[in-house]
Parts: C-alpha cells; structure tokens; sequence
C-alpha cells in the first residue's frame, strides 16, 4: 500500500513540476513543431504528388508524435543521472521504498510529462488541417500511453548503462538518431535492405511509431507494419525486460561507484 | 548506535582508497563529529553508512541492522541533510514535506493538501509553526532564503522519527549569521528530539561542541575522542629557550628534570606545568624564550598539513 502510495507521488511530482517550469514547456514543444510545420509540410509540397496517394504530412506528423512521446520520457528518466545529485531526488534515493518502485513511479511520472506534449502536437496537427476523427483520437490516445512508459523503461535501460550526465549526452545522438531512420519517422522501411531490416526490428523506438500509425491509420493501411496485438506484445515484453533488467543494472551500478 | 568496522571503499578506477579502514563507534544521542579536509572521505563515509553506496570490505551497523544486508532497515532509520539542497525548488514547502512523508510510509498519498490525512496537516501546521513560516508553507521553496531551506531540510528529515540523523557538511555555503541560526536550531533539536546527531564538517569550530570528534584525512583516522581529549592528544604544548652559556642552560633543565629535545635553542615540553613557574625555577640567564601554546585549530591545521606530506 505503502510502495502504491510512493509511486503515486513520485508520478505526480513529475508532473507539478512540468506544470510549474515554464521554459521547459515551451522548449518541449518547439523541436516537434518543426519537424512537422517545416519538414512535414515541404515534404507534402514538394513529393506528396509522387508518394502514391499517401499524404505525407500524416506521415511525419504520426512519426514524430510517436517519437515525441517515446523519446521525451527516455530522456526524463535519463536525467535521473544529473538529478541523483540535486533536489529531491537525493532524498528518494536514500527512501525506503522499493528501488522498482522508484523506478516505476519515475517512469509513470515521465509519461505524464510526455502526453501533455503530445496534445500540444496534436494540437498543432488540427492547425495544419491533419484530418483526426474523434475514434482515431481515442485510439492514439491509449496508443500514446503505452509509448510513453516504453519510452520510460527504455531511459531505464540506458541509464543503468551510464555513469553520467556527460555521457548520456555524448551518447545520446547515437542512441536515438539512428533509430528515427530505422523506426521510419520520416523515411518508408517497407522495403529495407536486409542490414538495415535488421537493424530497423532492433529498433524499440520502431514499435512505438508503428502503434500509433496503426491507431491513425487503422490496421489495413499499407503504411503499418504490424498488427496492434503484435506490437503490444513486443512492446510489453520489452518494457518488463528493460524494466527489470535496467533497475538492477542501474541500482547496482550506483551503489557500486 | 553506530558500529563502522574497518571500512574500505575505493572507488573503480581510482588508484588510492577514499576511505582506508577506519572503524569508530556513535552512541545512541551523542552528537558525533566526523572532522576532515575536502576530500578525506567524509561524504563517500556518509553515503555507505546511509546504504547509496557499498563498501569496498568491512562494514558498518546502525541501531543494529546491517547496512549492506538490511538497507531498507536502515533507511528506515536514519535521516539525511544532503551537502547539496534537496528540495524541490518549484514545489511549496508543504509539497516538500509531503513527499518525504509519502515515501517513508508515514501518511497515505493524495494530491492535494486539504486532501491529506489530518494528522499530516497537524503536523505540517506544527513543523510551519516552529519554523515560524506559517504563511508561506504553500509558497514555492525558491522563495526561501537558504538558511531556512536548509531548516526546512532538518525539520523534514525528523518526520519519520530517525534514530540518527547525518548532516553532511550542513553549514557549507552559508553566511555566518545564517550558520550561527542554524546551529542553534540544530541545538535545539538535539534537546527535544533525543536523535543521535552524526554530523561531517571541515569547520573545526562545530566539533567543538560535540561529544566526540573523530579526526580523518586520506581515508585514514587520524584522532578520535572528546574535543578535550583530541586537544591533548593534538596539542603539544612546549617553551624554546636559549642562553648564552648554553651547557650551563642545558645541565640546569636536566637537574630540573625537564625533558629536551635536541640542540639550542632546547624545546622543553611543558608536561603540564605551567610556563611561569618552568621560567621561574631556571636561574641561568636566558637569552631567548618563545612559547608554543596553539589551540585546538592550529592543532588540526597541523595534524592536517602533516598528512599531506
């Protein structure tokens, strides 16, 4: 009860204090809004007429949803690294509660920081004339959800790996670049070269676009790759591992120095 | 209270120990000072004591439980004032609290103040009481001056009740009115709550009050014992003469029965007799007397300085 009770708070203080940090809000929204006003709508303009009916301003617009969500709550968890050693966060790690606990209510707290960004780009999409009808809306939405906390254990999994701010931020770039090419963000991977097949499957970031294209789209557009029941699959079997396997990383890694 | 058992910890990659087999014991509401330079091991102390970091060999117990196999135990056990702040500076005051007292299990979470159980809001309408910061609990912390956040630590860290609370190096920072004040607050504390205080500084005038100091650098115990006892164990206490009949000079300390130390001008140790009557009782004309009284500090300085050669 106890544990149920520290995750809660955990989650909410995330979230407050989103609420209260104004900058962060604003600069949370800008990088999406140019991916999609800028390169969405010049994409469309510029190639729209040759992508065989697929309107590609929908296209990056679902991709970088997805992406946004996904990648801002790895990056929340990430910062547990520069936050271990200022605010509260000190505090929680020489708390009682349950090291997956902690972890958890990280993770739940991210996501609700990541979904708030979300309906801002949504937002923007109805100001781009992006069609959304109100069950595609519902099904993103909970397609969002469960980004948003794979996108938290996949922090978790990284983050057990580092031993620093200055790391995860060298690192970074290569660790999600390369995926919003793999997990087609901008770019079809229909048809991928075998190598990067490969690669794009290893991709957990590839799961997360899918969904949600899926959510948009519906199951029988040429555009998504997998079933729903497939990639929730995936995607809950990776969270438990990252989960699980990126907790004990990192709290052995800590206590360890 | 606290058993530390030759405690190792190196730190990977490091080449020398940052802590290298100390080993003390706290009694249960002794006020305990660790006393060092930067960088003796007094955080990496700390931090395996409150179980966020292992030791490298040995170990330690607080209030009987093992910090390495019951962590959670200890946790439970202690309270912890952090070098650096760790409150939420666009959280209130309250939202602060609340957090802590979420995660030691003390009230059940719930979103909001008027939400809370009313024996969280008693108690937080007490701690804003004797902080003296009643209207401005629901104000963001980044409001607060820094002696008061750093009050607001102390008053949060008591709320589970800990058997010991660490300070790590609390005053760092601080103006001296503002230590003066918190000092005083942390007095006050001792005197109602009864909590062992195991407090790490490189102030030495903060040991002074303490039950019992215990000295380290390079990872090493230097001195430990009462602020009297480390002050004779410290402090060498000795008188240089001289005189221009120097064999004269030397027989008559020798009849005397003072002990010397090599060549003119002689040391003589002072052994606790006092410089006036040790003067008194020479009768060879003296051409030099220098005395060597320091106080404590320079007594540290110089424990201090000499391990570093």
């Amino acid at each position: 009860m106890s544990e149920a009770s520290a995750i809660l708070a955990l989650a909410h203080r995330d979230f407050i204090k989103l609420l209260r940090d104004r900058q962060r809000m604003v600069a949370d929204f800008a990088f999406p809004l140019i991916f999609i006003g800028i390169l969405g709508t010049s994409l469309q303009a510029g190639f729209g007429d040759r992508a065989g009916g697929l309107n590609l301003l929908d296209y990056v617009f679902t991709g970088v949803l997805a992406q946004t969500v996904w990648q801002s709550s790895a990056l929340g968890l990430i910062s547990l690294l520069a936050d271990r050693e200022q605010d509260f966060s000190q505090e929680i790690f020489v708390s009682p509660i349950s090291r997956y606990s902690f972890i958890l209510g990280k993770i739940l707290g991210e996501s609700l920081v990541a979904l708030p960004q979300a309906l801002g780009i949504i937002a923007f999409g109805f100001i781009l004339q992006i069609h959304i009808g109100p069950d595609q809306l519902a099904r993103m939405a909970l397609a969002m959800l469960v980004i948003a906390l794979f996108g938290g254990a996949f922090g978790v999994i990284v983050l057990a790996n580092l031993s620093s701010q200055r790391a995860a931020n060298q690192i970074f770039p290569f660790v999600m670049l390369p995926q919003f090419f793999l997990a087609g963000i901008f770019n079809p991977i229909q048809n991928l070269p075998l190598p990067l097949d490969i690669l794009s499957h290893l991709a957990p970031m590839r799961y997360a676009v899918d969904l949600i294209r899926d959510a948009y789209y519906g199951s029988t557009s040429p555009v998504v790759l997998s079933s729903a029941t497939t990639n929730l699959l995936i995607i809950g079997a990776l969270f438990v591992v990252f989960m699980v396997a990126g907790t004990f990383l990192f709290v052995r890694a800590e206590r360890n120095r | 209270m606290i058993r530390v058992e030759d405690l190792v910890k190196r730190y990977r990659k490091a080449e020398t120990n940052a802590v290298d087999g100390i080993s003390f014991q706290v009694k249960a509401g002794e006020f305990f000072v660790l006393l060092g330079p930067n960088g003796a091991g007094k955080t990496t102390t700390i931090s395996i004591l409150t179980t966020t970091l292992s030791p490298t060999s040995g170990g330690a117990t607080i209030d009987g439980s093992d910090i390495i196999r019951e962590a959670s135990a200890v946790r439970r056990k202690v309270g912890i004032i952090f070098q650096r702040p760790s409150l939420d500076q666009n959280l209130t005051a309250e939202e602060n609290v609340r957090f802590h007292a979420v995660l030691y299990g003390i009230f059940p979470y719930a979103p909001t103040y008027a939400l809370m159980a009313r024996g969280y809001r008693a108690k937080v309408e007490e701690l804003a009481r004797l902080l003296g910061i009643a209207r401005d609990i629901h104000k963001p912390v980044k409001t607060f001056s820094g002696g008061m956040r750093r009050k607001l630590e102390i008053m949060r860290s008591l709320l589970h009740d800990p058997k010991v609370l660490f300070l790590d190096e609390p005053t760092a920072g601080l103006d001296v009115p503002t230590r003066r004040t918190l000092w005083e607050h942390l007095t006050e504390v001792r005197r109602t709550s009864g909590t062992t205080i195991f407090l790490t500084t490189h102030y030495l005038e903060e040991a002074e009050e303490a039950d019992r100091i215990c000295i380290i650098d390079k990872g090493k115990v230097v001195s430990f014992g009462t602020p009297d006892d480390i002050k004779r164990d410290l402090v060498e206490e000795y008188v240089l003469v001289d005189a221009t009949d120097r064999s004269a000079l030397r027989d008559e300390l020798a009849r005397l029965g003072y002990a010397t130390s090599g060549g003119a001008p002689f040391k003589v140790q002072l052994d606790g007799h006092s410089v006036h009557s040790m003067l008194r009782s020479i009768e060879t004309p003296l051409s030099v007397v220098k005395t060597h009284t320091p106080s404590l500090e320079d007594a540290y300085l110089e424990i201090v300085s000499r391990t570093g050669e």
